[in-house]
């Protein structure tokens, strides 16, 4: 009978007060800000009817804007993923003059405003920016107002997302996994492949989620650089703020529902993806 | 620890050095780059150009409303981002997780969108645009419009940077200052603020640096009149576009320097607290 005595909490502890006042608060915060904000979003479209969101949404034009900015978040994730993973291993198990400046320097592209970002990248690989210019001379590739330069605008505002998902795990990790596979016998890159990396697969899927997340919403980085050419390089925010500035509210609404409930999506399936990588490590 | 002995699962320098390289290649190029080039355009035709671009009459207003948006907007989400830490973590209620997925979905919103919710609602054709209009207010393309898209989009950052940390001392402090008689300020005040106050700082400076630099929500509700509804990064947006380099450059690196200072003084912050403080913006 005394393990029940062992499992039971402390005869009297008063709970911490002010679950009301704060939790009152919350509520009515998040409630005005964040609630009622995007449930207009999701009610507005309609005004349209079924018929008239799903024509407005046919349009070749949104079409072209939800896969250019979609498919510029894809790519750009894709890029950042094993960017992001070697800054990751360079911040954690290299030693090297620099390491804790370099370190610091990651969350830079969170620090910068958006459209500072924006006009940064544009100068420097527009056909006669710093980065742009041998470029184009050397290879003839234009960045700059293509879809290039879309992609490269959101590798910049998608690294940290990696560095910062990965780095926490990799440093959690320790070396203990690896040295027991290099004492099995295992050759180097037989433990970075089947030690380290499916250790790190989970993090390296959240920080690759979320830059994509990111990259399809991203707007200040990204107007500069595009040269947004309808059907080409115009990303689905601006395609919103088209709409809004046309005073075609619901249509408007209607691509902002979409976009977000598209990468909702997604995020769900990746998030799915991980469990099932998770559970499989088990 | 593990000892010296030349283990078995170490890299060949070589190797390493080759990472070492290939990482420093790749902050080189994506992150100092960007840097410089900002530095670089704004100084291009001297420093007195760019002085004169930045106490030039629109840029001063856009600067000061930068000021006013940022001293409305971090006040608001601190003591809501105190009130979200402080439920989440030290009491027990339904719904919680649903709660803290909601503080975190404005991180996962274009900014544009968090700019058009408003307009949805408070715009010529929004929601409440007839009744505010026979009444002669302005939400929209005025200040309460920045202020609301900044809110919304700066919401989740005092609460992510504090709950954490909130969550993970526990309440057994809080619960022996209950036990001892003290109100839930008094709590607050001596044991919870006392144990967070870096953290919390740094959520804040988080907060002001994203509320001074944030452009696409703004830029949707602002209405882009000069001198009047023009924020500093609506104002580098405007003169890029009428290829006054200089000028836009030149603001844009007052605001590169904020996200400078902020970063600086995010990294002694975590020093101090002898812990990393999410920063995922």
């Amino acid at each position: 009978m005394s393990a029940t005595l062992i499992h039971a909490r402390p005869a009297r502890v008063a709970p911490v007060p002010g679950l009301g006042l704060s939790l009152g608060v919350t509520i009515a915060w998040a409630g005005l800000i964040v609630v009622i904000p995007l449930a207009a979003l999701a009610i507005k479209p309609w005004e349209l009817g079924v018929a008239g969101v799903l024509a407005s949404l046919a349009d070749p034009r949104v079409v072209s804007a939800l896969s250019v900015s979609f498919g510029a978040a894809l790519a750009a994730a894709l890029v950042a993923l094993p960017l992001g993973l070697l800054l990751a291993w360079a911040i954690v198990r290299l030693e090297f003059p620099g390491r804790r400046v370099l370190d610091g320097a990651i969350d830079l592209p969170f620090a910068l405003p958006t459209a500072v970002a924006g006009i940064a990248l544009t100068a420097l690989l527009a056909p006669n920016g710093w980065l742009g210019a041998p470029l184009m001379a050397a290879f003839g590739w234009q960045i700059a107002y293509t879809q290039a330069g879309i992609v490269a605008a959101l590798v910049f505002v998608g690294l940290p997302f990696i560095v910062r998902t990965v780095e926490p795990v990799l440093r959690d990790m320790g070396r203990d996994a690896e040295e027991a596979a290099a004492t099995l016998g295992a050759t180097r890159p037989q433990a970075l492949a089947r030690v380290v990396l499916p250790a790190l697969a989970p993090s390296l899927l959240t920080g690759f989620g979320l830059a994509f997340a990111r990259g399809v919403g991203e707007y200040g980085s990204v107007i500069f650089i595009a040269g947004n050419m309808p059907m080409q390089t115009e990303i689905a925010p601006l395609l919103i703020v088209i709409r809004l500035e046309q005073f075609d509210y619901a249509g408007a609404a209607a691509v902002g529902l979409a976009m977000l409930l598209l990468s909702f999506a997604i995020l769900l399936g990746l998030n799915l993806l991980q469990r099932a990588l998770r559970r499989g490590r088990r | 620890m593990s000892a010296r002995f030349r283990p078995a699962h170490a890299d060949a320098p070589a190797f390493n050095a080759v990472l070492i390289g290939a990482a420093l290649a790749v902050a080189f190029m994506l992150l100092v780059l960007p840097l410089a080039a900002v530095f670089v355009e704004a100084l291009r035709r001297g420093l007195p150009v760019a002085l004169d671009a930045i106490v030039e009459e629109d840029s001063l207003a856009a600067i000061r409303l930068t000021l006013v948006v940022a001293a409305i907007t971090v006040p608001l989400n601190l003591v809501g981002g105190v009130a979200a830490a402080w439920a989440v973590a030290k009491c027990d209620f339904p719904g919680k997780r649903l709660l803290v997925t909601l503080i975190e979905l404005p991180f996962s919103v274009s900014p544009v969108i968090a700019g058009l919710v408003f307009v949805l609602i408070f715009g010529a054709q929004g929601w409440l645009g007839g009744w505010l209009q026979a009444r002669d207010i302005q939400v929209i393309f005025a200040l309460p419009g920045l202020v609301l898209a900044t809110v919304f989009v700066t919401f989740p950052f005092v609460a992510r940077t504090v709950m954490p940390l909130m969550q993970e001392q526990g309440r057994e402090e809080e619960e022996a200052a209950a036990t001892l008689g003290a109100t839930g300020f008094q709590t607050f005040w001596r044991v919870t603020l006392p144990n967070v106050k870096w953290a919390l700082l740094s959520g804040v400076l988080l907060c002001n640096a994203r509320a001074m630099g944030e452009f696409g929500a703004v830029s949707v509700v602002s209405g882009h009149i000069r001198g009047e509804t023009n924020t500093m990064p609506l104002h580098v947006e405007i003169l890029y576009n009428e290829y006054q380099f200089a000028g836009a450059f030149a603001v844009a690196a007052l605001l590169a320097l904020l996200g400078l200072v902020t970063l600086a003084a995010k990294s002694i912050l975590e020093r101090l607290s002898g812990r990393p403080s999410g920063g995922a913006a």
